[in-house]
């Protein structure tokens, strides 16, 4: 009873802000303003526009989740240890995330952008002369995405691995196992479930991308992703229940997702962490 | 890998603590272990025992000094290169894989070939009395069924040398005993040397051929169980092998080694270790007091302590002096009694500077 006190407030909570919205919308998209119940379905899958928003999406988000998952895997291996040195690099590297999509797009703009500081100090030592394309692109977005991601990866995938008990490793080394055979044969696997969570999570994100899209992508192009069709037909076209069929068509997608790497995940081992009595 | 000794050579290791400051744990320990001994290395938490058996390890870095496996330096080469086995004090078995995998790696690493490592896992198993669990992880077993899997583990490599980290803290106290006495049989069969770190000087006394005590990083002596125990060469290793009463007094007479103590309305006679100067500390064991009708000390049973076979009993002396018994002869609560201590059981040592 006690317990079931202190879940209620979460649960009333789920229910008004996310349960509720979301079978709303699920109802809602079924009640198209023409046609039978499936009919704004069928219109996203029949209508190029929309449903290339779909690939376009995926094009972007899986590459960043494997980038970023690549590339805070190495980083966070190395600050495992915990350190002076290590409070300051984390800080460093865990900055993007308090700073928001805005105010990256406005610098990757200023920095990145044709006129920007690199394309200037580039043509200055005469390294690489044309423009720089790096905004108002597909790359636009892969970047600033990668830039707004990866504290989240890093952060979880470094609390994962502090979480293993150094001792493994020691007693591995003391086995004949060089770093490389620690990482591969003591760490990795440990750390399996862990980078399986973190993916779905940095993933999640990327799918969801809005802002960056249109700031630093080309949102009537290559960087129409999904949320923005999402977009156009509430606020533009004031069509609701199509909007609310292409958000069910993302969350459809990306549960797809999460569900793929949480049953790969199944195959791992997912006991504790430790190499024996606490 | 068949080697004749291990020698450390002014092994020393210092820390930084958090203020900055230099902390020594490990101060030149010179010592040479052959192929065959058991040695072990006793003393209290923070004497710097672990350290030097992660130093021995690879683990840690030495601050200078070198160690030898005969011809060879090792202390330039990292752990994975050493090939010693070493058992941990929380076991560090991996908990991803089987019982089997476990005791496996040290081979996998080798690139020992799969049939042959098969036969020196199921071998070692044997040795450790653990067929018929290879499958399972180390979740499933018992904390005794755990440490056997790192006692395999380690030694499945034959390694020159055996690095044992207090092995049996984490075991209760029946258990304890049972695994001392198959530490010591493995370390008969497999015939190469053994370091043994550990606090209980009952686990240093039955299991090695020779204790290293060692006390704020400093080594206090380095010998045979049978001399540690009657001859500690100083008080600290005294009192750390169970010489419960000590007494601080006057020196009244000097005969060679036999001294005359007095003082606190006693007179002990003793035997000096060390050059001694007015003031002296005497050790004695509780169980070398015995009650004795004859005897020159005479006090009042204060306490008792039922232990079985005997009982420890606090006598306070006319004069007011505590002395911790151990003895089988029924006493009583507030009882007079006399007591005697034979002389060459009374160890003498200089006064410890105030």
């Amino acid at each position: 009873m006690g317990t079931f006190i202190l879940i209620v407030p979460a649960v009333i909570f789920m229910l008004l802000f996310f349960i509720y919205p979301f079978l709303y919308g699920l109802v809602l998209s079924f009640q198209p303003a023409q046609g039978d119940w499936l009919a704004n379905y069928a219109r996203f899958f029949a209508d190029s526009h929309l449903w290339r928003t779909l690939n376009t999406t995926f094009n972007l988000a899986l590459p960043v989740t494997i980038i970023n998952v690549a590339l805070a895997l190495p980083i966070a291996f190395r600050m495992r240890h915990k350190s002076r040195h290590q409070r300051w690099v984390t800080t460093i590297l865990v900055v993007p995330i308090t700073l928001g999509t805005v105010l990256i797009a406005e610098g990757m703009l200023a920095y990145l952008g044709p006129k920007g500081w690199l394309s200037q100090a580039l043509q200055f030592v005469h390294l690489y002369d044309g423009p720089i394309r790096l905004t108002h692109n597909y790359w636009g977005v892969l970047l600033s995405l990668v830039i707004s991601g990866f504290p989240l990866a890093f952060l979880l995938i470094l609390s994962y691995l502090t979480g293993i008990d150094p001792v493994l490793e020691r007693a591995a080394a003391t086995l004949g196992a060089n770093s490389w055979n620690r990482f591969r044969h003591i760490y990795l696997p440990l750390l399996a479930p862990g980078l399986a969570i973190t993916f779905c999570l940095a993933f999640v994100q990327a799918f969801s991308v809005f802002p960056s899209a249109v700031l630093v992508g080309a949102p009537a192009g290559s960087t129409r992703v999904i949320s923005l069709a999402a977009y156009e037909a509430a606020f533009e076209q004031y069509d609701y229940p199509m909007a609310s069929a292409v958000a069910m068509i993302m969350g459809l997608a990306q549960l797809a997702v999460v569900a793929a790497v949480l049953a790969l995940r199944r195959g791992f081992y997912r006991g504790p962490v430790v190499g024996g009595k606490g | 890998m068949s080697f004749n000794e291990l020698q450390l050579k002014g092994v020393s290791r210092h820390f930084a603590n958090p203020a900055g400051a230099r902390v020594l744990a490990l101060s030149e320990l010179t010592v040479t272990v052959p192929r065959g001994e058991f040695v072990a290395l006793l003393g209290p938490s923070g004497c710097g025992k672990t350290t030097t058996l992660n130093c021995i390890a690879g683990l840690l870095p030495l601050t200078s000094g070198s160690i030898w496996l005969d011809e060879l330096r090792i202390d330039v080469l990292p752990s994975e290169k050493r090939g010693f086995g070493m058992v941990f004090q929380n076991y560090a078995l991996f908990p991803h894989m089987t019982v089997r995998r476990n005791v496996g790696f040290g081979l996998r690493m080798r690139g020992v070939a799969t049939a042959q490592a098969e036969r020196r896992v199921t071998r070692a198993l044997e040795l450790v009395q653990l067929t018929g669990h290879e499958d399972k992880l180390p979740g499933q077993l018992s904390g005794g069924q755990q440490q056997r899997v790192a006692l395999a583990r380690a030694i499945v490599i034959e390694p020159p040398l055996v690095l044992m980290d207090e092995p049996l803290s984490n075991l209760d106290a029946k258990l304890r005993l049972e695994m001392r006495a198959e530490i010591r049989r493995i370390h008969r069969e497999l015939g190469r040397a053994t370091i043994y770190v550990t606090h209980d000087q009952d686990e240093a006394l039955s299991l090695a051929d020779r204790i290293i005590v060692m006390k704020d990083g400093v080594v206090q002596q380095i010998a045979a169980p049978q001399e540690i125990y009657a001859q500690p060469a100083n008080l600290h290793v005294a009192r750390f092998m169970g010489y419960r009463n000590v007494l601080e007094l006057e020196v009244r007479q000097v005969n060679g080694n036999a001294v005359v103590l007095g003082g606190n309305g006693l007179r002990l006679e003793g035997v000096a270790k060390q050059p001694l100067e007015r003031r002296a500390m005497a050790a004695i064991r509780p169980e070398d007091i015995a009650l004795d009708a004859a005897g020159s000390l005479a006090g009042r049973i204060e306490a008792v302590e039922y232990c079985g076979r005997d009982s420890l009993v606090d006598v306070r002396t006319a004069s007011g002096v505590l002395l911790h018994a151990r003895m089988s002869a029924s006493a009583a609560l507030g009882e007079s009694v006399r007591i005697s201590v034979p002389p060459e059981r009374v160890l003498v040592y200089p006064a410890e500077a105030a």
